[in-house]
């Protein structure tokens, strides 16, 4: 029988270039990739050909997540600090060290009062299968309210002592606007959830005469 | 050549010290499916649009001064329902009883739908804007004025306003839709309220 003379030695392949743009690659999605901050929900929002960028430093946020619970964010570490002071004070909660520094590292925050010490215990994965109804927002116990409303006092202070610093610092030929250190509100919907949930919490905002509000939506190329 | 040979003197006859001849290559395999699992990864997870804001001014609750003129709204409006998926609307005043009955008109968010209507409605807009960005292109006006008589003619009488409402089954999707087909029109009043009982059964009867 004849046999198939196979070649000998293993076949070399330079593979360097394509290494080198491996390489190049992960640098460049390293580099220019954004993570998703942990939210303790995921909500999937609508498109808008809406192009105003996040105002992310001043930023008073609430949630609306599919089955209409609410959930609160504000930006600032300083200012996250002074309206959950406020905040333990006015529903007269405990809080340890360790929950009230957790408090200002994360994100949005989704429980009634009663439940926070618990709530700020957990870690991320935590939070997000924490059962709550999400943050009171009915005439009787209006927490959001008080959110918001705290939230809003302490950001115009913060904004207006942060302003009239960055305004004697800042050259003469750029101008710093007052408008930037505004809060912002800003609500985030998802786009399954019925407007009469999203409406809760509008309300809450129109009921503190804050309402110019803005929707989170993922960018859209206008027709 | 450039190389020491460290004989020590040492050439007796015996065989010569050389350093072992290997092989400089080091597998590289590992470092590569590590390289493209990470770049699989990054590829998958990145998420390059940042969200963006859409702006809504809500109508306040407790007016500030300003004498309620509801004849100056009703002027030139045209009022969108909302429910579920659907859009209807109406133009002008809603009539229930006397004179000639409001009827609700559907639409849809497709192209041909809420987008063309509101087109040809808003045409003064529309058409004053490309005037006005002719002006900008011949370099006639600047930026800021260009954006200041944009907000007056977007303010003007012959400009379209809108009412929007939503019955309990409005998703907020529906809702976002609607307001973004507004602002590609151009609308410069924008009003969201609060659905009339009537209007709820004249959408109940669309829908059934």
């Amino acid at each position: 029988m004849a046999k198939i003379k196979m070649p000998k030695g293993t076949p070399s392949l330079d593979m360097t270039p394509m290494v080198d743009l491996a390489f190049l690659l992960v640098t460049f999605f390293m580099l220019a990739a954004s993570f998703r901050s942990n939210e303790p929900v995921d909500v999937t929002i609508p498109s808008s050909i809406g192009d105003k960028e996040v105002p992310e430093k001043t930023l008073i946020m609430v949630t609306v997540d599919k089955g209409g619970r609410l959930f609160f964010n504000c930006s600032g570490e300083e200012v996250r600090r002074n309206v959950l002071t406020k905040m333990i004070d006015r529903y007269k909660v405990k809080l340890d060290k360790k929950q009230f520094d957790e408090f200002l590292k994360i994100t949005s925050i989704g429980c009634d009062m009663s439940e926070l010490p618990a709530y700020l215990s957990l870690d991320g994965a935590g939070r997000k299968d924490f059962k709550t109804y999400g943050i009171p927002a009915d005439s009787t116990n209006n927490q959001l309210k008080d959110w918001i409303r705290f939230a809003n006092e302490e950001m115009l202070a913060y904004g207006k002592s942060k302003y009239l610093e960055d305004s004697e610092n800042a050259p003469k030929d750029q101008p710093v606007l007052a408008d930037d250190y505004k809060p912002k509100f800003v609500l985030k919907v998802e786009g399954e959830a019925e407007y009469v949930r999203a409406k809760a919490a509008i309300e809450v905002f129109r009921d503190l005469n804050l309402n110019n509000l803005n929707f989170v939506t993922s960018a859209e190329a206008k027709p | 050549m450039a190389e020491i040979v460290d004989n020590g003197g040492a050439d007796d006859g015996k065989k010569k010290k050389r350093p072992k001849k290997g092989s400089t290559r080091v597998d590289m395999t590992p470092m590569v499916d590590l390289g493209f699992l990470l770049l699989t990864f990054f590829v998958l997870t990145s998420t390059f649009s940042k969200p963006k804001v859409m702006s809504l001014v809500y109508p306040a609750k407790t007016p500030i001064d300003v004498p309620d003129d509801p004849a100056q709204l009703v002027n030139n409006a045209i009022t969108f329902l909302v429910t579920k998926d659907r859009v209807f609307y109406y133009e002008g005043e809603f009539n229930p009883k006397n004179g000639p009955k409001t009827q609700l008109t559907e639409s849809n968010f497709g192209p041909d739908g809420v987008r063309k209507l509101l087109a040809d409605k808003n045409k003064y807009v529309i058409d004053e804007e490309r005037k006005l960005q002719d002006k900008l292109q011949r370099k006639e006006i600047v930026d800021s004025i260009y954006k200041k008589k944009l907000i007056e003619v977007k303010k003007d009488k012959r400009s379209l306003k809108v009412l929007v409402k939503t019955d309990t089954k409005a998703l907020c999707r529906n809702f976002i839709d609607l307001v973004d087909e507004l602002y590609i029109a151009n609308i410069g009043m924008i009003a969201p309220v609060d659905l009339m009982k009537d209007e709820q059964t004249l959408i109940d009867e669309k829908t059934k």
